[in-house]
């Protein structure tokens, strides 16, 4: 179930390759330091399901479920929790520090997944 | 299993309570429907057409009434775009039963998106229903974004807690839990201390021969655990009902009808009125399962539960909305 985090690392850092060769100036190149990462929600589950990212990055999660989900922080306290995520809706959360944040969909325990940010 | 007649259906988890057969028959006679009463823990299903045939004991219940669950007020996906026409189906096969129910049970997923104008549509449509009195536990997707304040003010006013009530009609203890709320990462539903507490405290002046009518949302047995589709706690609220002789639970959440009997306890779901979900494990989720439109009908329904006093027993009737 669970993809590689190395493979998802490389696919984000292609995907920027890309847009990065198309910036024109320096305050959009700089802003690409700041990786960002998507986290897809399909079948009633996050994929990747456990990402590994850098300090400052973004994260992006999208329901594309015909069920809403959330994404909410297993931590105590949370560090974020999204509103309820009906079909197509996204999700962005900033990560500042660097650590382990679990999280799940509180409509739907099951549903877990993993940022790590280095 | 004396009395077991021709007519007679045994229960199938998968096919409604109704076998092909028996469902032909029904549809020849006036309508689809098995009434199911239970005895001794065995569950006997009939067509509603051949309640007038059975001997009055077996089906003149002193109180009746019926359930309802995951309307989904506001889903509007292919499953089911019209999920308020399949509301107001349900409620004509609730005002066309043959027994009058004395009030609905709403066993949760009243909304899709906990919106006011979902819980609206809802309300208005159930007041087409002649029993007036609407019993509502809340569901997952009736608790979001503002842990269930809402559902609370408009469903579940005076209730403990997060919405845990009980009541008694005609000798029968109903027992409404909430089991959608604060659920855990990786975790199933979840009733809690404080519930769990009240519970015991609610049942322990009854007499053992009290019949017990429990109904949550979330199955308060194993049905599924891999999809979510079990209570974490729901034997510590089983242990606390153990003396009772009759006890009947009855949940919604998983979109279809499913029965087991587990000693005293026999556990039911009931179908969704919107959209089916899967069987267990059939499918790579529990999403909504995408049926051709002319047999949506036929896999959504109500529950219309006859008690018949002095057997303690409960009847159970699975009824598909055509």
């Amino acid at each position: 179930m669970r993809r590689s985090v190395s493979v998802v690392v490389s696919i984000a850092i292609a995907v920027l390759g890309i847009s990065a060769s198309g910036a024109k100036n320096s305050v959009v190149a700089a802003q690409q330091k700041a990786q960002g990462a998507e986290v897809k929600i399909d079948n009633f589950s996050f994929g990747p399901a456990a990402l590994t990212i850098s300090v400052g990055s973004t994260v992006t999660w999208t329901n594309r479920d015909d069920i809403p989900h959330t994404v909410v922080s297993a931590d105590d306290p949370r560090a974020f929790k999204s509103k309820v995520l009906d079909t197509d809706e996204k999700f962005s959360f900033k990560f500042d520090k660097a650590g382990t944040y679990s999280y799940f969909c509180s409509v739907h325990p099951k549903m877990t997944g993993k940022v790590v940010v280095q | 299993m004396a009395g077991k007649g021709k007519d007679e259906l045994l229960h199938d988890h998968n096919h409604d309570g109704i076998d092909r057969r028996g469902f032909l028959k029904c549809m020849a006679w006036a309508g689809t429907g098995a009434f199911c009463v239970i005895r001794g823990g065995v569950l006997r299903s009939y067509s509603f057409s051949r309640i007038a045939t059975l001997d009055p004991q077996e089906t003149a219940g002193e109180l009746s009434f019926a359930q309802i669950s995951d309307s989904h007020m506001g889903f509007n996906k292919a499953a089911n775009p019209d999920v308020a026409a399949t509301l107001k189906a349900a409620v004509d096969k609730i005002n066309g039963l043959s027994v009058e129910p004395e009030f609905l049970l709403h066993t949760g997923d009243v909304s899709h998106l906990s919106k006011p104008e979902e819980f609206d549509a809802v309300q208005q449509i159930l007041k087409a229903a002649k029993p007036q009195d609407v019993f509502y536990v809340p569901g997952e997707h009736d608790v979001l974004n503002d842990d269930g304040k809402q559902f609370l003010d408009r469903f579940a006013k005076g209730s403990k807690g997060a919405g845990w009530y009980s009541f008694d009609k005609k000798g029968v203890h109903f027992i409404g839990l909430v089991n959608v709320m604060n659920l855990k990462a990786g975790g199933l539903g979840s009733l809690g201390g404080e519930q769990l507490a009240w519970l015991e405290d609610d049942v322990k002046d009854l007499k053992h021969s009290t019949p017990i009518v429990v109904f949550a949302h979330i199955p308060l047995w194993s049905v599924y655990p891999e999809w979510g589709w079990a209570t974490e706690d729901s034997a510590q609220a089983l242990s606390s009902l153990k003396k009772f002789g009759s006890v009947t639970v009855l949940n919604g959440h998983i979109h279809q009808t499913m029965q087991k009997v587990e000693g005293n306890v026999t556990f039911h779901t009931a179908a969704s009125t919107a959209f089916p979900q899967p069987a267990p494990g059939k499918a790579d989720s529990p999403g909504p399962m995408k049926v051709p439109a002319e047999q949506l009908k036929s896999v959504l329904g109500i529950t219309d539960v006859n008690f018949v006093r002095g057997k303690q027993a409960l009847g159970v009737v699975d009824s598909t909305l055509e």
